[in-house]
């Protein structure tokens, strides 16, 4: 991963302070957060009909879209405390895991149509990747920056 | 979340911030952790043997507590903390943040978890039922609010619980991220305002 210094939005130098610049994580996750629960939202309004999959489709391939860019504009950061927003990402993960795993089961108990059900299960996944990011980035952008790199 | 103070490593000192008090050694109150798992464990349960009164319960006393502790928070402690000295602002911060951050992912799971298997049971999901509107307009409530929560309202939370541990915190940092912090709780707040009109058109 090459050393992309910065792009924008204000955060923590070397010693914690608003000294350099990091990609905007945080507002990008909240786009892909509202392209995810948009989506949700024209699916379950249709219920009990079984909707046009195509808009939440598309509200949720552009949501995807916004992530991937998402991680690759942190991942090209060197200038970043890794190790923190590896511990606080990963139990993150753990804690929204429990959650998703409740919201599937709920989803799978009322056997929703497997049209629905995929497309719900692929937002989770979405999410399972914007949300632990933007808590992990909240914490790690005001962390020192460590010498050992990732 | 349980990290060491090794895990995150020194800043250099503030000014005026060397004596701020600390949150506990674990980020999350381990000691609410069976709270919680017995609330989502009776929600599971509520789900998977159809029990109206178990959802019923969940939905109204998780949103209930959901509701109260926003429109508390954001309206009333909130302009409170604002007025408080750097010291005390910490010194309530170090004790209120953890318990909040286990809290209220459990109040919303709870509430969210059973007020849609409520809504499935008593076909208010359905298009041809006359108040749609209002759950169609409950979920955009909800979603917002997520968002914000998610978005601005936990990491707030998180990156204060992280600074207050650090050899050296940054009180400027913390009362910053405390300000944004109790801005958005009172956002959520005036949001359930409008979750609790919804919610009584329904009722009605």
């Amino acid at each position: 991963m090459s050393g992309v210094p910065a792009s924008s939005g204000r955060s923590a130098g070397r010693g914690g302070g608003l000294d350099r610049r990091l990609p905007p994580v945080l507002e990008v996750g909240i786009v892909a957060m509202v392209l995810c629960i948009a989506g949700v939202i024209d699916l379950v309004s249709h219920v009990p009909r079984t909707p046009d999959l195509r808009p939440p489709l598309g509200l949720l391939a552009a949501a995807a879209a916004v992530v991937a860019a998402n991680v690759v504009a942190l991942a090209r950061v060197d200038d970043f405390n890794w190790r923190v927003f590896r511990v606080v990402g990963a139990w993150t993960l753990l804690a929204y895991g429990i959650i998703a795993g409740m919201l599937v089961f709920t989803f799978v108990y009322d056997r929703l149509p497997a049209g629905q059900l995929s497309l719900l299960a692929v937002t989770l996944a979405v999410f399972a990747v914007d949300i632990p990011m933007m808590l992990a980035f909240s914490v790690a952008r005001y962390q020192p920056v460590q010498t050992d790199g990732r | 979340m349980t990290i060491t103070a090794s895990q995150v490593a020194a800043a250099p000192p503030r000014a005026g911030a060397a004596s701020l008090p600390r949150p506990p050694a674990s980020i999350v109150p381990l000691r609410g952790l069976p709270f919680a798992a017995a609330a989502v464990g009776l929600l599971i349960g509520s789900i998977a043997s159809d029990w109206t009164w178990g959802l019923d319960f969940c939905h109204v006393a998780g949103g209930g507590a959901w509701t109260a502790i926003d429109l508390f928070v954001g309206l009333v402690v909130g302009p409170i903390i604002g007025r408080m000295s750097a010291q005390a602002r910490a010194e309530f911060s170090a004790r209120f943040m953890p318990a909040m951050l286990l809290l209220m992912p459990t109040l919303v799971t709870l509430t969210l978890g059973s007020g849609f298997q409520l809504a499935r049971h008593l076909h208010f999901l359905d298009t041809s039922y006359p108040g749609h509107a209002w759950i169609v307009a409950s979920f955009f409530v909800v979603g917002t609010m997520a968002v914000i929560a998610i978005g601005i309202l936990e990491p707030a939370n998180l990156a204060v619980l992280f600074e207050m541990r650090k050899p050296q915190p940054d009180g400027e940092l913390i009362g910053r991220l405390m300000r944004r912090f109790v801005y958005t709780a009172g956002v959520t707040g005036l949001l359930q305002l409008g979750t609790l009109i919804i919610m009584t058109h329904l009722a009605a």
